[in-house]
């Protein structure tokens, strides 16, 4: 695992940069601007991609949770330990560009907007799980606990979502919505997609690098590490 | 190039979206490759100190 | 059941344990109005808001001391031993908290309505939506209480793990009391009340029962 995870990082990161230096001159430069919302609307090309990114990690991080808790893989653990930071980092970014395209377009830096709010809610768990590891020190109790944490939080996002979305129909009965575009031209959505695939692959390769950095700590003792040469650790 | 660095007035706010995209998962990724370094240059060491005592 | 038994013959002989939470809940209910003014037109537009956000830090403050005193003497570890199915005995638990907790902060918020110039017409619904969410608020809030059972001091750590979770409850339980106070409908309020209810109390057990066996695993 360690070996493979070293082997395909740097494909995932020569993928990510190619498509995210792609996706910028697409979608900065070539896609032309909104006639609504003028050229402030090239916020979605990191808005969107980070938003989507916050809830695919967060899936991640819960499924490899539940494999850990039922098969035991001690893999699976690595994996959302080493999701969680991510997320978070995609969430922080979706939650700050959604402030800063809704200054523009809403007059205000946060309304509290179904999508914002699950967002936030969001940063919390991710929050909250990190807190849970780094308060529990032994690594055994640390890993179950907040492997259940997680699977706990994957089945209550919906009912969070839910509920959240019917708060908000219930207090804002006319609900501003700029953003729900019903079709994007070609030349605008080949950069926002350029842009996921950019991100997606920015979170293998980081995923890659993390897993080898928490399998060489868990397996300090082992003798292959010895094996290894400490420059390239390969 | 003046034009496009105005993004039609609201330069302001695309920039800044875009440069703290750039500090948050930059800095992620910084952190995860330094974390990577200072783990793989120490772990590695021990070990084969290890293996040299034994 | 002898669970059940036995903590509230605990709680019934140390008073702290259900009287704290309920004082807080006077305390936090009685802080508004001095923060905000007396006007009773806003106090009364606020009103579900605020009683039911401070039932829901009553109850969180009452969830550290579900789980910790039997870890500390070892009545949990026992229990995890015994080869009674912990499910069980753990829904026992969180319902003698519930009693002990949940239920005075329910009867007394009428009270604290008449504090908070709260209409009338939603009396009767403030206390079916506390009654259903405080029921929902322990066994969700002890899924933190057991996860973090093996720290120490795990008093904000459980707030920041539990209170994400507890947002459609207090959405769903201040909507309610809030449209009963604007004369309409409640029903869909309530039945989301119940739902969360019926799920938390048939699967919060089984994350309980896990979290407590990693942490009294980890104790030793």
């Amino acid at each position: 695992m360690y070996r493979l995870a070293g082997r395909l990082a740097p494909w995932f990161g020569g993928l990510c940069l190619l498509s995210l230096a792609l996706g910028l001159y697409l979608g900065l430069v070539v896609a032309p601007a909104d006639y609504e919302q003028g050229d402030s609307y090239r916020i979605i090309y990191i808005h969107v991609p980070a938003a989507w990114m916050s809830m695919f990690v967060y899936v991640v991080m819960a499924t490899s949770s539940a494999i850990f808790l039922i098969w035991r893989l001690k893999i699976a653990d690595v994996v959302a330990e080493a999701s969680a930071p991510i997320g978070a980092a995609f969430t922080a970014v979706a939650l700050l560009t959604g402030s800063f395209w809704g200054k523009p377009m809403w007059g205000t830096w946060w309304i509290w907007d179904a999508r914002l709010t699950s967002e936030l809610l969001l940063l919390f768990l991710y929050l909250g799980y990190m807190a849970l590891r780094g308060a529990l020190d032994t690594p055994q109790g640390s890993a179950r606990a907040a492997a259940i944490l997680a699977v706990v939080g994957v089945v209550n996002i919906p009912i969070i979502h839910f509920s959240v979305e019917w708060w908000n129909t219930l207090h804002q009965p006319a609900t501003i919505s700029k953003l729900d575009k019903p079709s994007m031209h070609i030349s605008m959505l080949r950069p926002l997609l350029l842009m996921v695939l950019a991100f997606q692959m920015l979170y293998f390769h980081n995923l890659m690098v993390r897993l080898r950095t928490l399998i060489l700590t868990r397996e300090s003792r082992a003798s292959w590490v010895a094996e290894l040469n400490p420059e390239t650790g390969n | 190039m003046a034009e496009f660095l105005n993004m039609g007035g609201y330069a302001f706010y695309v920039w800044t979206s875009y440069f703290l995209a750039l500090i948050l998962l930059g800095g992620v990724a910084l952190w995860t490759s330094m974390q990577s370094r200072k783990v793989r240059l120490s772990a590695i060491r021990k070990a084969q100190q290890r293996r040299r005592k034994s | 059941m002898r669970v059940f038994k036995r903590d509230m013959k605990l709680a019934v002989r140390s008073a702290g344990q259900w009287l704290n939470p309920l004082l807080f809940f006077v305390i936090v209910v009685t802080l508004f109005p001095l923060g905000i003014g007396p006007g009773p037109a806003m106090l009364a537009t606020i009103a579900p808001g605020v009683l039911w956000v401070s039932a829901l830090l009553a109850m969180m403050l009452s969830l550290d001391a579900l789980f910790a005193n039997d870890f500390r003497d070892g009545t949990l570890e026992q229990m995890v031993l015994s080869g009674h199915p912990l499910t069980v005995m753990v829904l026992g638990k969180v319902m003698a908290h519930w009693v002990i907790s949940g239920l005075p902060l329910v009867l007394l918020s009428p009270l604290l309505g008449l504090l908070m110039q709260l209409p009338e017409e939603a009396y009767l619904t403030l206390l079916a939506s506390l009654f259903l969410g405080t029921l929902s608020l322990s066994f969700i809030g002890a899924i933190g209480a057991a996860l973090i059972v093996s720290l120490n001091q795990g008093g904000v750590l459980l707030s920041l793990l539990v209170l994400p979770l507890t947002v459609p409850v207090l959405i769903f339980g201040s909507g309610a009391v809030a449209a009963a106070g604007m004369g309409l409908e409640t029903s869909a309020h309530l039945s989301m009340l119940m739902a969360i209810v019926f799920l938390s109390v048939s699967l919060s057990p089984l994350a309980i029962a896990g979290a407590l066996r990693v942490g009294v695993a980890a104790g030793r």
